[in-house]
């Protein structure tokens, strides 16, 4: 039979792989609950299925579209094709006004209405997040 | 118009130079003297006097606001104050480069001066690895990012700094944070100079240990001040938000914090080499990697400043050629070691340090998969994500609870072996007591109780531990400081997390409210005409569900040049917890947005960073 030594390497072995395998498989289910996936006014028009999972709708603030009552917040994320409603309560960050990009988090009521809970806007008067110019551009 | 030409000859002056030192350095090289020759003493110093100036003329370009510099008329304006004129001048992506490239070839002189007993080949190898970042940065400037390009004609006032970056923190946030970036580029260099010339033993894990530690400092107090910023300016309320340009900072400072834990190693039992090497190199390539994935606008953040794809391509390449560089040399010239296990024992100081860079690399992998994996989902299936705290939360602090008993133990453990003895009374005097404890804060709130409890209690048993080592007399008083940082630190997190508390409404002038217990009240409003800005002062009453009255005047700023709106948070701070309050305008509807925080423990947060900085300290002037 083998030596105590190899014995033990070989233990050692497994225990490191098997760690690894399960760290690797624990990141990766995580990853796959965590992601949240971001879409155009447009690509929710064309979802076929609601899921009650959390997304990210980027686009500009429609113009004139904001509406503020002492509970909530209203405005419309339009990609100048289509355009979804936003219920909101909680705070918004500075940059948030009409005709500038905004990115909202929340879940879908149904293709015309979100939920947010979330509210980020771009950082400064130059700057578009990626994701909003890209979705702008596709449009 | 003077200071532009002269900042511009000045940098292409130090590229020649920094060519000349490259070549100067190889000459030298095959030189049998003992001695370094003198020019290249003397060019390192032209090199770092040109460079000096070049930066000079542009901090002035910015205070005599000369628009006929590109980069000053895109971020200046005349009637910001003069302070911020200055510090301007690093806000910015050019000026902010132009700094990084500052602090390298200070260090390159620094790194000079301090190395003289050591072997006059790795003193060069390092000055022209060092040669080659300084020749890649400055061709960077020269062609894609330069800060001196001119106008014509010269516009009569510039487009202002955003007003986010006028806030005294950023203007100390990017030189503090980028003399941790560039001191890893020093670690870099020397780890692979020391590689060439088998110079990887105890006197240069002395020589290093103190680069690595500056780099720790200044990276740990750069990303605090970024936090601190963020915190009270960006109006986020809270410390940390897993934003992919925060994780990008962090990762070389896991990376740098596993590398203070091995030279430990390197340096009293000359083993963990090639290790100690790796770590090198990634804390370095960490380090650029963030600078290609911030500036190229690949991530979104505050910190883009501007999408030039050349930029990113850039910095990509120059990135590829230092990584391929550096696995080359590693695999030509590294030698395999002894493995460790076998000198050592299962119970030993070693393994307990080699266990701490176990779970840095974890904690690193986490952060970086975080950060990346939606960038390559992008490339590969067009989707766009993002992944939120809750990934972050979820891996992360189940792995702390172990990592929190082993550094409770590490400390004490003896080299090579320590004798398993029987559980000491006080080790399980402390466990209960922390556990007790824990389980009574946890009580109050409704976090799944087992897993809490839990983490909480091994937060507080280190705590206990590391207070106790204080009485135990041993010369690491510089260790203990730092553990016990962590232990707070830890704890603050821990507590901040579960017991903040926050409400967001909207109001208008003289309303009254009662949420959660909490009756607000919205008492005043004037508006004061400021020199590059107009600000609304806001009056908030708030009775808390003690019955204490508390008020606040947040503000909410409107900058003329670029009109931006800004709001100013009013924090009333005390060691137990701090109040925030911070409103928003979001159209002329006579409506603000109102967000108040209650966030306990938010002062120890940014007491105990700088205790572990200053453990940090007292270990670099320790003999």
């Amino acid at each position: 039979m083998y030596g105590k030594k190899v014995k033990l390497r070989i233990l050692f072995l497994s225990s490191v792989i098997l760690i690894s395998v399960l760290t690797i498989f624990l990141i990766l289910k995580s990853l796959e609950e965590n992601v949240v996936y971001f879409k155009s006014p447009t690509e929710i028009k064309s979802i076929t299925e609601l899921d009650d999972k959390k997304i990210r709708v980027g686009g500009v603030v429609k113009e004139g579209s904001i509406l503020t009552s002492s509970k909530k917040i209203n405005f419309i994320i339009t990609d100048y094709k289509n355009e979804i409603n936003v219920s909101f309560i909680g705070a918004v960050p500075n940059l948030f006004a009409e005709g500038k990009g905004v990115v909202a988090e929340g879940f879908l009521k149904d293709r015309n209405f979100l939920t947010a809970e979330k509210i980020l806007a771009k950082h400064d008067e130059n700057y578009m997040p990626p994701e909003v110019k890209k979705a702008l551009e596709d449009n | 118009m003077f200071y532009t030409q002269l900042g511009n000859y000045s940098l292409i002056f130090s590229f020649i130079f920094s060519l000349l030192i490259f070549y100067s350095c190889f000459k030298n090289i095959n030189n049998k003297t003992k001695q370094i020759e003198s020019n290249i003493f003397s060019f390192l110093s032209i090199q770092l006097l040109t460079i000096f100036l070049s930066f000079i003329c542009l901090v002035a370009s910015f205070v005599v606001s000369d628009f006929s510099n590109e980069t000053v008329y895109n971020n200046s304006h005349t009637t910001k104050s003069i302070f911020y004129k200055v510090s301007g001048s690093w806000g910015n992506h050019e000026g902010s480069l132009l700094l990084w490239l500052l602090v390298l070839v200070l260090f390159v002189f620094i790194f000079f001066l301090t190395s003289k007993k050591h072997p006059k080949n790795y003193r060069i190898f390092t000055i022209i690895f060092q040669q080659v970042i300084v020749i890649g940065f400055i061709f960077f400037l020269l062609t894609v990012s330069n800060p001196f390009n001119t106008l014509f004609p010269i516009p009569d006032e510039g487009l202002g700094l955003n007003p986010i970056l006028q806030d005294p923190a950023l203007a100390i946030h990017p030189p503090i944070l980028y003399l941790g970036y560039v001191g890893s580029s020093i670690i870099f260099s020397s780890s692979l100079a020391a590689l060439i010339e088998d110079y990887v033993n105890k006197n240069w894990a002395i020589h290093i240990k103190k680069w690595i530690i500056v780099s720790w400092i200044f990276l740990s107090l750069g990303i605090m001040v970024g936090s601190i910023w963020a915190y009270y300016e960006l109006g986020w309320g809270g410390f940390w938000f897993w934003d992919a340009v925060e994780n990008i900072s962090l990762m070389p400072w896991f990376c740098l914090t596993a590398l203070i834990h091995t030279i430990i190693v390197l340096e009293k039992k000359n083993h963990l080499k090639n290790w100690t090497l790796i770590l090198s190199i990634a804390t370095f390539t960490l380090s650029v990697s963030g600078t290609f994935l911030v500036r190229s606008g690949i991530l979104n953040s505050v910190h883009t400043f501007a999408n030039d794809p050349n930029r990113g391509i850039f910095i990509l390449l120059f990135l590829f050629i230092l990584i391929l560089l550096s696995i080359v040399i590693y695999f030509l010239f590294h030698k395999n070691e002894k493995p460790i296990i076998k000198d050592t024992f299962l119970l030993s100081k070693e393994t307990s340090l080699v266990v701490n860079n176990w779970f840095m690399m974890y904690f690193l992998s986490v952060v970086l998969i975080g950060t990346i994996y939606p960038i390559i989902l992008e490339v590969l299936t067009n989707n766009k994500v993002s992944i939120g705290p809750p990934f972050y939360h979820k891996l992360l602090s189940p792995f702390l609870i172990p990592f929190l008993i082993i550094m409770a133990f590490g400390p004490k453990l003896k080299w090579i072996k320590t004798k398993f003895s029987k559980i000491k009374l006080t080790n399980l005097f402390f466990l209960i007591i922390s556990l007790l404890i824990s389980s009574f804060i946890i009580s109050f709130t409704e976090m799944k109780y087992l897993f809490s409890t839990v983490l909480f209690g091994a937060s507080f048993f280190l705590l206990f531990k590391t207070i106790e080592e204080f009485f135990i007399k041993n010369y690491n008083f510089s260790q203990k400081i730092s553990h016990l940082a962590f232990s707070i630190f830890i704890l603050s997190i821990l507590i901040n997390g579960i017991f903040s508390t926050e409400f967001s409404t909207n109001m208008k002038f003289g309303d009254e409210k009662k949420i959660n217990d909490i009756y607000i009240k919205f008492t005043n409003l004037k508006t004061l005409n400021k020199e590059n800005y107009k600000t609304i002062i806001t009056s908030f009453q708030i009775k808390d569900e003690h019955g204490k009255i508390m008020n606040f005047n947040p503000e909410v700023r409107i900058y003329n040049q670029p009109e931006i709106l800004t709001s100013e948070a009013d924090i009333k701070s005390n060691i137990f917890s701090d109040n925030f309050l911070v409103v928003n305008l979001l159209k002329d509807d006579g409506y603000f947005n109102v967000r108040y925080q209650v966030k306990p423990f938010m002062l120890w947060i940014w007491l105990s960073v700088v205790l572990l900085t200053f453990g940090g300290i007292l270990s670099f002037f320790r003999r």
